[in-house]
């Protein structure tokens, strides 16, 4: 185990190196530079602008040194915490974001923990009665909540909780506690907000992880050794939970891996809609106004979360599939 | 069957199990004839068999028909649209949906509407229109009204169905300007639906030659382009989307950011299909008429593209469109954040972003209509693929 969780850890230093140069490649590709857009800007307003200011702007942020060497400092200073500076805010991009990346980690851990909550038991139900009412409304429910866009889905509940509450449900904390240190209160107003947008989020990847859960269910429940169980004389639930649920739910735990970019997407429209403070309105600003260092390590800091879930679904599929080697010989 | 029981006295004794011998004597001819349907089962080709199969799948070929329905809109959407897409009534901005009747005081009098009669508020500021009861006006069918350019060609005014005469037609309220917000959504429709056909095309085109090369030729082209679509999946796609279509510049027209949209979003859906193709040659390349292809000396582009597409193309279009839905909704989220396809370009998301914020949610409702089109279609799309997943497979 431990030899396979050293090389799974290995294997996600290229990975991230690769991924790491796509998004700075990305986020230099637009013409230009910020300060030609901070330059425009400035002579719109009217304003001289000295040239002389600008070169020297611009040597001090490197950008005007060839692309592979920019991105070499950039990769180094993220590997020393560095996340370098936001032109836009004129701050370091770590005191720009604040508490922003680990808002966007509770909000990505807790949709995934509420899918998993919701889509386990009803997926089950599902599958075990099999065309009863009850699945018919289940997935009638779930092709309606993959359909829907996030964002829809939101300003629908803005709508309707702004109707019958006559609240608004957008950001995360009350208020008063934006700004604020954290507190116990901070955290209890915190968790009071957070359900909208985990409900939003988390609808989408719900619904195919029920459909997921119930197809595999469906699969295993027709198999013979479930007969043999039946016919041992063993309760049903055991039949269910010993057997069949165990095999099915292999699958679920791979799932992360396509959950968490699902999750990190949709919370990055809901955010927007909805007013979090979390990455994805913040990335949209920064986008729109070529602050690369700022969108560069939003980008880099949401591909590592979902690299680093990928990482951990591995070792729990390790864990629990015996089937899984652990060895080398990993056949095709 | 009867309920009599049987004389058993006069039946021969009971064969014994697995051991039948058959009184008549033996004619070799009988196996081979068939029923005349078992004879049109048998003889049917692939694709025949295939439609069989899909026609028993109800929901599948209602959504066909629904998808149908919505296609056909794209292509008359002028004729079908009772206004012009950028006509403004200045006289009814942010009016409600105006419900369509049939009775007017107990007698029928065909669909009609109740026009507004419309008061300001002089201390909220807010707009009211009651309904004015006293008059019907009746929908005119096979009518002349707005003008347009039909596919932006040639002049014309005939509509399918128009408001009486001076009279107003908002089935589905109007925007800030008084457009009418049915009409819109007929029109946006063009846009929206066809993203989604010309972006499957596109990722249709790199997901087969990407997986065909690698499942074809294995090793170490496998091996490179199975890292890159893992590392490509590892990103989430919203951001990236937001990423890629920042770069597309301010300055272009309107049709580049559309094909510029276009071509982003196949770029990032090829994966999901090349892992498909990939997996299918891996399997089918060790078939023996590959086998027999190739040592009749045909080229791996021949191969491929003669023998093994063929055999696994039904599942590549259930696979495509089942991720049709998938760019429907990127578009409709993209230009709601105002990061993909910008006015005057009418899709269903460039619509959505009429009801961006709380308070136009609130006092006009009927902005967040544009959305109702967007889940039918992304509902109806992933049933008929389904559909056409279960059809793929027709020996089963």
């Amino acid at each position: 185990m431990l030899a396979y969780t050293l090389r799974r850890l290995f294997v996600m230093i290229p990975t991230l190196l690769v991924i790491s140069f796509l998004i700075f490649f990305i986020i230099q590709l637009p013409p230009g530079d910020y300060l030609e857009t901070y330059l425009a800007e400035l002579q719109a307003q009217g304003e001289a602008v000295d040239p002389a200011k600008i070169a020297f702007l611009r040597e001090q942020y490197g950008l005007d040194r060839p692309f592979v060497e920019q991105y070499f400092f950039w990769v180094l200073d993220l590997l020393q915490g560095e996340m370098g500076y936001s032109f836009e805010y004129q701050l370091p991009v770590a005191e720009v974001v604040g508490d922003r990346l680990w808002l966007t980690v509770v909000l990505a851990t807790t949709t995934v923990i509420f899918t998993y909550l919701v889509a386990f038991p009803i997926g089950i139900y599902s599958a075990v009665r099999q065309y009863s009412i009850g699945d018919y409304i289940f997935t009638f429910i779930g092709f309606l909540g993959l359909a829907t866009p996030n964002f829809l889905l939101a300003l629908i509940l803005l709508y309707l909780g702004n109707k019958w509450f006559g609240t608004s449900y957008g950001g995360l904390f009350d208020p008063q506690y934006i700004d604020q240190p954290w507190s116990w209160e901070k955290v209890g107003s915190l968790l009071a907000h957070l359900w909208v947008p985990v409900v939003v989020i988390g609808t989408s990847g719900t619904a195919g992880m029920i459909r997921r859960l119930r197809a595999n269910m469906l699969d295993e429940l027709q198999k013979q050794y479930v007969t043999t169980a039946r016919a041992k004389g063993l309760a049903e639930w055991k039949v269910i939970a010993k057997y069949p649920l165990r095999l099915a739910v292999n699958p679920f735990i791979a799932d992360i891996g396509s959950l968490l970019p699902q999750v990190i997407s949709g919370a990055a429209i809901v955010s927007v809609v909805l007013d979090l403070s979390t990455t994805g309105s913040m990335l949209v600003k920064a986008l729109q106004s070529q602050d690369m260092y700022l969108a560069g390590s939003f980008l880099m800091f949401q591909a590592l979360l979902v690299v680093i879930g990928v990482f951990l679904s591995d070792l729990a599929l390790a864990a629990l599939d015996p089937r899984i080697r652990l060895g080398g010989g990993a056949t095709k | 069957m009867s309920d009599k029981p049987i004389d058993r006295r006069n039946l021969p004794p009971p064969p014994r199990e697995g051991h039948y011998v058959d009184p008549d004597p033996f004619n070799p001819y009988t196996k081979d004839t068939l029923t005349p349907e078992q004879e049109r089962y048998y003889q049917a080709g692939q694709w025949t068999i295939m439609w069989w199969k899909f026609r028993h799948h109800k929901l599948a070929v209602v959504s066909g028909l629904v998808l149908a329905f919505f296609y056909l809109l794209v292509v008359i959407a002028e004729i079908v649209a009772p206004y012009n897409l950028h006509t403004r009534n200045t006289d009814s901005i942010y009016a409600p949906p105006q419900a369509l009747r049939f009775f007017h005081e107990g007698a029928f009098v065909g669909p009609f509407v109740y026009g507004f009669d419309y008061k300001l508020d002089l201390t909220t500021l807010s707009r009211n229109y009651v309904p004015n009861k006293s008059e019907p006006q009746r929908i005119r069918f096979f009518c002349l009204g707005d003008e347009y350019r039909f596919w932006g060609q040639w002049e014309g005014n005939f509509h399918l169905f128009c408001p009486a005469k001076d009279g107003t037609l908002f089935l589905m309220g109007t925007d800030r300007l008084g457009r009418d917000v049915l009409s819109r959504i007929i029109y946006g429709a063009r846009i929206s639906l066809t993203i989604g056909l010309i972006g499957i095309s596109l990722s249709f085109i790199l997901g087969i030659v990407i997986g065909g090369l690698a499942g074809y030729y294995g090793g170490w082209v496998d091996d490179l382009t199975q890292r890159s679509i893992e590392i490509l999946r590892s990103f989430p796609e919203i951001p990236l989307f937001m990423t890629l279509s920042a770069i597309l510049p301010v300055t272009w027209s309107p049709i580049g950011v559309f094909f510029g949209l276009t071509f982003i979003l196949a770029l990032l859906d090829w994966p999901g299909l090349a892992r498909a193709v990939r997996s299918k040659l891996l399997s089918l390349r060790e078939e023996d008429f590959a086998t027999a292809a190739q040592l009749m000396g045909a080229s791996p582009a021949r191969i491929i593209g003669r023998h093994l597409l063929p055999s696994f193309a039904s599942h590549l279009i259930a696979s495509a469109t089942l991720s049709i839905p998938n760019m429907i909704l990127a578009e409709t989220a993209l230009s709601y954040l105002g990061l993909g396809l910008r006015p005057p370009v009418t899709s269903w998301g460039v619509l959505l972003t009429e009801a961006q914020n709380i308070n136009a949610i609130t006092l006009y409702p009927w902005l967040l209509l544009p959305g109702v089109p967007v889940v039918i279609v992304v509902l109806a799309f992933n049933f008929l693929g389904d559909g056409l997943r279960d059809a793929a497979d027709p020996y089963k």
